[in-house]
């Protein structure tokens, strides 16, 4: 087989995605069929490749595919794999991906985003695609990006109501928390090989074994990483309450989404890197209970959903705990044939959920009892109750995850506020020129002086991102202390080891390129709209559709999104935090997790939600 | 608003309830969807103050936006010579120019903010606590697993006792509370507690109560006026529930103090006295703004562009009279404006036929109960409430299963079976449907309804009786509703062999707002049934005696037939076709194949709006193409239902029939000849403003604020309990009608055409003041034609003025190069 045919299973989306960016917006035809058409052709390419595969003897095959930066020991490169894994989620995900641009070829029609939902929907399969066929953390994670963002995109469909942009921010934080878990998990596993490891090598179990052996508990902080990883991703404990209020898109949207594919990622990912924790009962033992923990909560919210979308979406966060179950047990089979199960089962269940109104309605009139007795019958009165109300309340997960993830951050921001920018960067030019002059006048500082001030720097940088992430008002004060921050990460990284500047230059090319443009795209909505505070939604979406484009492309590029080098720079970043600084690593990923949020919520507040210019043309709040 | 008791300066909790009911959406949950004016509420005032006031109160939009209605001019929607004649009328001839120039040409700012929502805003501009974030998910919750009709697993535990006993039941017995704060629980539990306490605590200042509450209430109009249908209309919910609006704003003002406490400990005051000072009030009358004039001046130009197009119609003379032809078969469909193309149609088959419309319930009204149903549907119009129950005796309908809409593959442990069982299936079953639709279990069927081979108990035996229903009719009971239906179109002589009795109803796939496509006249059912029991009463030999010595005389060879047509499929199915006779089974066989190709036409016609159907294959393939819609799950436009309404036409059939109204007309027939005083004229009219004017008034609204009175894009609608739909999980319930709907229709007030003298036309208007206020306050506009020179009057405050229009219908010979050449609204031709 060709070298670089697994590639071309990534590159047919992508080039439908380019295909349809350029069909002007009316023309629907144009824009299912050459969807369809991508989908269909990188389908049937799948399934000859994958009987043609098993033909030959079903060996896994690891495709080195594109060397994107390479040093002296440091290569950053796109790799694919293809083994009965990436197939089955390869295969099946290209074949609900297939039903559902078909559905949604008519079910769309004359909706006022329909090209906007193909191309989010085609960029959409191309990260997924990349996902499960990658053959390393670092092409993995280029796939996990394209999802997070399609993610929030199709979540934040109807982008002028207020709960959807709402509950985008919401899932996209989420997303976030995973993506950090990839970075440390990358971070870790260069320091475990020394170098950019691929799956294939992972599933050499004798290396694996060599590696762990000698550092067990980087080992297990891996595995950490990865099971956090998994379960933002997968829906699972204490994550879950992000799962139903993702369903927002339009149904077929959610039902590939939320009801397949997207949340089954999580346990490919625990598949994946199966070789890495197979022989630690430790994670084996806590990936049983996160599994164990979702499938009881999960399943008892879900008996008392009376929303037909929430029922559907707890039910398969609980099969997804019991998939994990599956997992932890090493029944990797039984899991990969519950996944496909559960993934077919939950997209046909979204997509006809508009039936159940007539279907059960119908049920009723001819079935009806006036006490159904259900197992909490059963159970004492007092048990029972309180049960029912914590289903209700969704066991508070969701209330949770504010108190304890966003509310501090909130409380933290806030209290900075005798920081004023200002001030800030004066610090940080402060903290700086100390060492930069040791550096001058004496070689000899210590190491560990130098380390205590890049870890100062780092938390400064922190704090930074912390301001522009509650900053109420200013938008040009949140987007520069975005940039700051970044520049500030740079300098605490070099300042910790003496390494080439052309990595910070690679770092900072996509930020600086980014912060620029965006800037200039604020100042120019500035003139023209006038008002562009924090403190509320704008939807200048709906006036300015280009400069949100823009914009949009900017905050990408400063989160670090795969289209500027920034993106290899991160890595490069973090293969300079040593293997014991827990501490600075903690602060660069959390910057990176501020980061994302803070420029996602400049962008909804900019430019989503209801319009500010008149009431008369948008929807209630609450709706 | 209406209630004359309602006074918001002096506070009593109670009224303001009531008040709140009146005006907060009416939309019954959604097996019972039933048309009505979105702003009925506003109905006691003229139709231009009442928009104003709702929009001015609720942010609603009331009319099109001002590049509609100047787009509508540029591309010639709008006359240009009726535009000035409009100006001319409301603001003089002096001031045309000058007020064109304002419509044509002048910008004008964005109009000032509603008020809705100003006082109780203050939580969140003053105080930064977003109370809809804290409370809304809660309340939405709880409302919705209380009122929960069959998706939840496992049930509300105390869904018997009515909801604030329920949820006090609740928090009793559970150990975890459903309240943040101890002073929330303590105030909920404590029975002593009244709204006014609450509302004290929150606000302080009496006079400001009832604003507070509109302004909560209309945070999530949608739930709250379900929780006000269900209290007005307990039946609706066939799994019963106790909750009335005062209740589920005490619950809310409990959990808004709740949230405060929560967020700011109990150091918290009521609203300050100074802030609630400078809200304005929300009662307050407002003084008509320019903007509001041009739009409404636009809004008549637009209306009356449409109108003069049919009072032209009517006017101009029919060549071809059918009345006095030998009759071949008669048939009576419903008023509904889906029919008014398949009687054409039958008509150009078949040149002898003659057709009637009538309510789709026929006169008939009774509770029907199939076979092991559990309740009974009620089968008439939503006010009456009927004596009579139908059974359905036996039956050969089985119902199928789908394991797929059972809630079990959501729980823990069967769901691990299922996903692992019948999820491959469902992948299978999947892929066949999205490339070879079939009919689904789950699917909507308007011949579900009753089944053709079905047995009716319909005459009754003795006094019979179920509860308070008499098991069926008598013959005297059946005669008078025999008479006053026939009566009523004026089909009193001249009988043909056959008369059909067609009934409608619609089918749809995935598809919430199924009972929304099917017949208004029998309160969202198929009108199956009651075709087939007008004939059977029609067709009884006592019944026709009965009608003998009243004058109807029916010849004994006649023969009354049931149907169903089902207007997304353009099928037709017969009833008790073994009954015919010898003679009558041979000329039914002929019109059977005269139905078969009009009801192909009639697809085709329908299928010019579709964008998936090539309207010139040939009919059997379009047809094809058109039954493909009802089974499909990605199809959210199965038919287009009302959409495009715009006339009632209330007459015989020949001041129409030589029209072409592209289904936009509902068709009451009537001849004046039958009842010149008015007495059978006068129940037509009650009928129609409200039904027909109901179900124009929700388009038109659902239309012009598709966001606020309509219930949006229907694509992301999640069901709430089986009785509503919403967005997200987290959504306010979205009563009205989805963009997919609407998305065609012209909002243009229903113009009521009458066949009659214009002084009896005033005066059986003037018998019923609810009548009577559709027509004076101009929420439905009203004209009448003379039935012998075809002389047009319109009413126009209190009293009819002559009008001319100045259309004349173009003369075509085949309306087919005008259906396949346009997918918009087609003007008004005469088909020569």
């Amino acid at each position: 087989m060709a070298n670089h045919f697994l590639a071309a299973f990534i590159l047919i989306p992508l080039f439908g995605f380019a295909f349809t960016l350029a069909i002007p917006k009316h023309n629907e035809k144009a824009i299912a069929w050459t969807s369809f058409g991508s989908v269909l052709v990188n389908f049937l390419l799948a399934l000859f490749f994958a009987v043609n595969w098993m033909f030959q003897g079903s060996n896994a095959i690891d495709e080195r595919d594109l060397l994107l930066y390479s040093s002296d020991n440091y290569a950053f490169f796109i790799d694919f794999y293809w083994d009965k894994i990436s197939l089955i989620f390869f295969i099946i995900g290209s074949f609900l991906v297939l039903l559902v641009t078909r559905y949604s070829q008519y079910y769309m029609h004359r909706e006022a985003g329909y090209k906007r939902f193909f191309n989010t929907l085609l960029f959409f399969y191309a990260g997924y695609s990349i996902a499960v066929l990658s053959g390393n953390i670092e092409t993995l994670f280029i796939g996990w990006e394209f999802l997070g963002v399609s993610s929030f995109l199709l979540i934040a469909f109807y982008r002028d109501r207020y709960l959807p942009i709402k509950n985008a921010v919401k899932v996209f934080s989420i997303y976030r928390v995973g993506d950090v878990g990839v970075i440390l998990a990358m971070w870790l596993s260069h320091h475990l090989w020394g170098e950019n490891v691929t799956f294939a090598q992972l599933a050499d179990s004798s290396g694996v074994s060599h590696a762990l052996s000698e550092h067990s508990l980087v080992g297990v902080c891996i595995a950490i990483a990865i099971l956090v990883t998994a379960s933002a991703k997968s829906a699972q404990f204490p994550f879950t309450s992000w799962l139903p209020r993702a369903m927002e898109g339009p149904t077929p949207s959610s039902a590939i989404f939320y009801g397949s594919l997207s949340v089954h990622l999580g346990v490919f990912l625990l598949l994946r890197t199966f070789p890495l924790w197979e022989s630690q009962s430790t994670a084996r033992i806590l990936i049983a209970v996160v599994g164990l923990t979702t499938a009881l909560v999960a399943g008892g919210i879900a008996r008392v959903q009376s929303s037909i979308k929430a029922q559907i979406a707890y039910g398969s966060a609980a099969q997804i705990g019991l998939i994990f179950i599956e997992l932890a047990l090493g029944w990797t089979n039984v899991a990969l044939f519950h996944f496909a199960g559960n993934a077919f089962l939950r997209t046909y269940q979204l997509l006809v959920s508009p039936s159940t109104v007539s279907y059960l309605i119908r049920e009723q009139f001819f079935d009806f009892q006036p006490s159904v007795k259900t197992i909490e019958y059963y159970l004492p009165k007092r048990i029972a109750s309180t049960f029912y109300m914590l289903g209700i309340r969704e066991f508070f997960l969701d209330e949770a995850l504010y108190r304890f993830f966003w509310h501090p951050f909130k409380v933290i921001g806030r209290k900075l506020n005798f920081l004023t920018g200002f001030r800030l960067i004066l610090l940080i030019v402060v903290m700086i020129t100390i060492p930069v002059l040791n550096h001058f006048f004496n070689q000899n500082v210590s190491q560990s002086v130098m380390h205590a001030f890049s870890f100062g720097l780092a938390f400064l940088a922190v704090l930074m991102v912390l301001k522009s992430f509650t900053e109420r008002r200013q938008v040009f004060e949140a987007w520069w202390l975005v940039v700051s921050n970044h520049v500030a990460v740079s300098i605490a990284i070099s300042l910790n080891e003496n390494y080439s500047m052309s990595h910070n230059w690679i770092y900072l090319s996509g930020i600086a390129l980014g912060g620029i443009i965006g800037y200039m795209v604020l100042r120019k909505l500035k003139q023209r709209a006038g008002n562009i505070n924090l403190d509320r939604f704008h939807g200048y979406v709906k006036y300015y559709p280009k400069m949100a484009m823009v914009f949009f492309f900017c905050c990408l590029a400063l989160s670090g999104f795969p289209i500027t080098p920034t993106f290899v720079g991160e890595d490069l970043i973090f293969g300079h935090i040593h293997e014991n600084q827990v501490g600075l690593a903690i602060m660069v990923s959390l910057s990176f997790i501020m980061d994302g949020l803070a420029l996602i919520r400049i962008f909804a507040r900019v430019f989503l939600g209801p319009s500010v210019r008149s009431v008369y043309e948008s929807s209630y709040r609450s709706s | 608003m209406s209630s004359s008791s309602f006074d918001p300066n002096h506070f009593s909790f109670e009224e303001v309830a009531q008040e709140l009911r009146h005006v907060l959406p009416a939309q019954a949950p959604l097996k019972d969807f039933i048309h009505h004016n979105t702003l009925h509420a506003f109905q006691s005032f003229h139709f231009q103050d009442g928009i104003r006031m709702a929009s001015r109160r609720f942010g609603y939009r009331v009319l099109l936006p001002l590049k509609e209605y100047r787009n509508a001019y540029a591309t010639g929607r709008i006359n240009r010579d009726i535009l000035i004649r409009v100006v001319g009328q409301q603001k003089g001839l002096d001031y045309v120019s000058n007020w064109m120039e304002c419509m044509v040409n002048k910008n004008y700012e964005t109009p000032e903010p509603p008020r809705i929502g100003s006082l109780r805003g203050l939580w969140k501009h003053h105080y930064k606590i977003d109370l809809d974030s804290l409370v809304h998910p809660i309340l939405f919750r709880v409302l919705c697993n209380y009122l929960d009709q069959g998706i939840s697993v496992w049930n509300f535990p105390y869904k018997d006792m009515g909801f604030l006993k329920a949820m006090r039941q609740l928090e009793l017995d559970s150990t975890v509370s459903l309240f943040r704060s101890k002073r929330g629980r303590e105030l909920f539990m404590n029975p002593e507690t009244t709204a006014d306490d609450l509302l004290f605590l929150l606000i302080g200042r009496s006079e400001k109560y009832a604003q507070y509450l509109f302004d909560q209430q209309f945070a999530h109009q949608g739930w709250s006026g379900m929780v006000a249908a269900i209290q007005l209309q307990p039946g609706t919910l066939l799994d019963r529930r106790a909750i009335t609006l005062e209740e589920v704003i005490f619950f809310e003002l409990v959990l808004e103090v709740d949230a405060l406490e929560y967020m700011l400990g109990n150091e918290w005051k009521a609203l300050d006295v100074r802030l609630l000072d400078k809200v304005p009030n929300l009662f307050e009358e407002t003084p008509i703004s320019e903007l509001e004039e041009t739009l409404y001046l636009w809004h008549l130009a637009y209306e009356w562009s449409y109108y003069d197009t049919v009072l032209g119609g009517v006017h101009t003379p029919n060549p071809a009279l059918r009345e006095q032809r030998d009759h071949s078969f008669q048939a009576i469909f419903c008023i509904d404006d889906r029919e008014c193309s398949l009687r054409r149609y039958l008509e150009n088959e078949d040149p002898n036929c003659y057709t009637y419309g009538s309510p789709g319930f026929f006169g008939v009204e009774f509770y029907f109960k199939p076979v092991d149903g559990k309740f009974t549907t009620k089968l008439c119009p939503a006010p009456v409430n009927p004596k009579f129950l139908i059974y359905e005796v036996s039956t050969d309908a089985k119902r199928k299963r789908d394991l797929h809409l059972d809630k079990h593959a959501n729980s823990l442990h069967s769901g691990w079976l299922i996903s692992q069982t019948l999820g491959f299936w469902s992948a299978l079953k999947l892929a066949i449907n999205v490339f070879n639709p079939k009919f689904q279990p789950g699917a909507a069927s308007s011949f579900g309804h009753m089944s053709k081979q079905a047995q009716l108990q319909i005459e009754r035996k003795g006094n019979e009786k179920e509860g308070d229903l008499l098991l069926g009719f008598s013959p005297e009971e059946m005669a008078v509703r025999v008479e006053t239906t026939l009566r009523s179109i004026g089909l009193v002589n001249h009988f043909a062999p056959l008369v059909y009795i067609i009934g409608h109803g619609a089918s749809s796939t995935n598809n919430p707002h199924y009972a929304a496509y099917d017949c208004g006249a029998c309160s969202g059912r198929a009108g199956s049934v009651n075709a087939r029991v007008f004939c059977a009463m029609a067709n009884h030999t006592v019944v026709r005696a009965l009608l003998e010595k009243n004058g109807i005389v029916i010849p004994e060879a006649t023969q009354f037939v049931g149907a169903l047509h089902d207007t997304t499929r353009d099928e037709i199915e017969f009833f008790d076709e073994n009954d015919l006779s010898t003679d009558c089974e041979l000329k039914h066989q002929k019109n059977v194949n005269v139905f078969h190709v009009a009801l192909m036409k009639n697809a085709r016609e329908r299928s010019r709006r579709f964008n998936n159907v090539h309207s010139e294959s040939n009919l059997e393939e379009v047809h094809k193409n058109v039954k493909r819609r009802s089974i499909t799950l990605f199809e959210p436009r199965p038919e287009l239902n009302h959409a495009t309404n715009a006339t009632c036409i209330v007459g015989r059939r020949d001041l129409t029939s030589h029209l072409f109204l592209d289904r936009r007309a509902f068709m009451n027939s009537f001849d004046y000849r039958v009842d010149p005083e008015g007495n059978y004229l006068f129940p037509i009219l009650r009928a129609v403003a409200p039904v027909c004017g109901g179900i124009n008034l929700e388009y038109f609204f659902s239309r012009v604020d598709n966001q606020k009175l309509g219930a949006g894009s229907k694509l992301p609608h999640n069901v709430m309990g089986l009785f509503a739909v919403a967005n997200g999980i987290d959504g306010d319930l979205r009563p009205g009608l989805p963009s997919q709907m609407i998305e065609i229709h012209e909002p243009v007030r229903l113009l009521v055409v009458v066949e009659h003298f214009e002084d009896v036309v005033l005066r059986t208007i003037q018998r019923d003041n609810a009548t009577y206020e559709w027509f004076k306050n101009d929420w439905v506009k009203l004209a009448a034609v003379h039935p012998e020179t075809r002389d047009v009057s319109v009413f126009n405050n209190g009293e009819f003025q002559c009008y001319s229009p100045s259309y004349i219908p173009m003369a075509v010979d085949n309306v087919d190069s005008f259906i396949l050449n346009y997918s918009d609204n087609i003007p008004v031709l005469k088909i020569a």
